[in-house]
């Protein structure tokens, strides 16, 4: 019997190989978005910036929730912390690979063209805040806070395992209230720099909050796939009971309704102001070719899964849910392309094979980093103080104890 | 010669959570179906114990919102398109995402009342008479004792059998309820 204590390393073998076939097909697309990018550097750019923000969406959302759970407690976060925590340690990963963006500002961003600016009084104005430098500096503004909550909380996660010392998660948990915060008002502005301004003359207030939903309902996703994944191995197959499926679940489709909440808010107010100004934005993603994009997104990003999230059956049994999760996972990604896409393809819908090129290849590169980061603790915080009552029942009825203290 | 009084059902009473949701589990493998348990706490395992029965009340619930939602929404389209139409901002008078905001709060109306009132309905609250109480002791069902009643109204109920299988269980005691 596997003790709770070993390394996933050591408890699930199959880490490794999947770690090192994840490498090769990250290096293949690397090579091919590399011919990509030489091909047609707009379109590669275009189609990273989705695919970076949705990777970038999986690995916040999972430490916003992480800290959420250090706040809120129960059961349902303590199967799932070192997903969430290996997830965070993706985040110098990310870091790293914001720098295609920074650097192809002038292809993507059209307040970085001095012409267009020159003739137009808006952008004068706004040129305060979206100019280069302060982008930039803002930008690392951003991926210093980010990486300074997940580097400490992930620390002393690491601190209350060898220790078991309940100090650790007080202070995991003091940092995770100032740290909402912190994720609150630095997405709010990420989104409103990296992607907000591709059309710079358009602003919506509540669009920082529909993308932190969104990284929400992506990270949750992630997370539940993970969990089936796990669950059919050692040491977790004799822990995880359908009742921890249901939480995920219920809070997918939690999520789910978030999302389209403050979707629709945001398109209730602008439809009701009615205003040129505010109305150009939905103009070219609803009256044009990308209509049906949007139409698509209204069905199965909101009306399909909240109908089928409803059912009990599907929450409580692993292989619909991941069918679920990765159904989510996908219209996730075509939110971000619909919500990007208009600016570069105004005449309607174009999909170029960077588009889903990028997303795979970012994919693998994180997924790397996620496994390895996985490999490398116990599989369950065994001293988080939630930890009883998560597996509380199934000790009780006799399954083998945990082997710490 | 007095008549005994009719019989509700027999009760068994156990010191902790574990035996009575253990007990629940024997009583329901031996085809009792006509049982409840009584704790001063809630325990999750006891209903699962039990058979897990659904209710009705999820369906309830659905028809409720189903109800609110195509209700708000034709309230909506009746007040601005058919009984009285006025032009707002010059939008047309079936302006859908308009009264998105209205059905959706009748959904949710609709739901809540119907799941608080199926709950009435179907557990038979407020009942200001009920049997298990004439068991003096089972006033501890809200300090520190579990109960497990199998009611005679289940068809494998049988007073002697039903005993001698409820003290195979090790229960602290096992009483009559008297109706």
């Amino acid at each position: 019997m596997t003790p709770l204590t070993q390394t996933a390393d050591v408890a699930i073998p199959e880490l490794k190989p999947m770690q090192q076939r994840l490498l090769v097909a990250g290096a293949a697309g690397g090579v091919l978005s590399l011919v990509g990018a030489l091909l047609d550097t707009t379109q590669f750019l275009q189609s990273y910036l989705m695919a970076y923000m949705f990777w970038l969406g999986v690995t916040l959302g999972c430490l916003a929730l992480g800290m959420i759970h250090q706040l809120s407690g129960g059961a349902w976060g303590v199967l799932i912390r070192r997903p969430i925590g290996a997830a965070s340690r993706a985040l110098p990963l990310l870091t790293l690979l914001f720098l295609p963006i920074a650097l192809g500002l002038s292809r993507i961003y059209p307040w970085m063209n001095a012409d267009l600016v020159a003739h137009d009084e808006v952008l004068q104005h706004k040129h305060v805040y979206l100019n280069a430098p302060f982008f930039l500096a803002r930008a690392a503004i951003y991926f210093i806070v980010w990486n300074v909550i997940s580097f400490f909380l992930n620390a002393w996660s690491l601190e209350q395992d060898r220790t078991g010392d309940f100090r650790f998660a007080r202070r995991m948990q003091l940092l995770s209230g100032g740290g909402l915060v912190a994720y609150g008002v630095t997405i709010t502005f990420a989104s409103f720099d990296w992607m907000m301004s591709l059309e710079p003359h358009w602003f919506s207030t509540i669009y920082g909050v529909i993308i932190m939903g969104g990284q929400g309902l992506s990270a949750l996703a992630f997370l539940t796939i993970a969990l089936v994944w796990l669950s059919r191995r050692a040491p977790l197959d004799r822990i995880v009971v359908p009742a921890h499926f249901h939480d995920l679940g219920n809070l997918m489709l939690a999520f789910v309704m978030l999302w389209a909440y403050f979707s629709f808010s945001q398109y209730l107010i602008i439809w009701s102001g009615n205003l040129p100004a505010e109305i150009a934005w939905y103009l070219h993603r609803m009256e044009t070719g990308w209509r049906p994009v949007a139409v698509a997104l209204m069905l199965f990003h909101f009306a399909a899964p909240f109908v089928v999230l409803l059912s009990r059956t599907v929450k409580r049994q692993p292989e619909l849910l991941v069918k679920v999760a990765a159904a989510v996972l996908v219209v996730r990604i075509v939110d971000l392309w619909w919500l990007i896409g208009p600016e570069f393809h105004t005449g309607g819908i174009a999909i170029s094979w960077m588009d889903v090129v990028l997303p795979l290849t970012i994919g693998a590169l994180w997924l790397v980093v996620f496994v390895s980061q996985l490999r490398g603790r116990a599989i369950l915080p065994i001293h988080d103080p939630e930890f009883d009552e998560a597996l509380g029942r199934i000790i009780e009825r006799g399954a083998p104890p945990r082997t710490a203290h | 010669m007095k008549t005994p009084p009719t019989v509700y059902g027999l009760m068994a009473e156990f010191d902790d959570p574990a035996s009575v949701v253990a007990a629940a589990e024997r009583a329901h493998r031996e085809g009792y179906r006509c049982l409840d348990a009584y704790s001063p706490f809630p325990i999750e395992e006891l209903t699962e114990a039990m058979g897990g029965e659904h209710t009705r009340l999820p369906l309830i619930v659905l028809i409720g919102g189903i109800v609110g939602c195509v209700g708000g929404y034709a309230l909506e389209y009746w007040t601005q398109v058919v009984a009285y139409p006025l032009n707002i901002g010059g939008k047309p008078f079936h302006s859908w995402p308009a009264f998105i905001p209205v059905t959706f709060e009748c959904t949710i109306l609709v739901a809540a009342l119907s799941a608080v009132l199926g709950m009435l309905a179907l557990n038979g609250l407020p009942q200001p008479y009920h049997p298990v109480f004439n068991v003096p002791r089972f006033a501890l069902a809200s300090r520190n004792r579990f109960f497990l009643c199998v009611e005679a109204r289940d068809p494998l109920f049988d007073l002697e059998r039903t005993r001698r299988f409820l003290e195979t269980l090790s229960p602290r005691e096992v009483s009559t309820v008297a109706d």
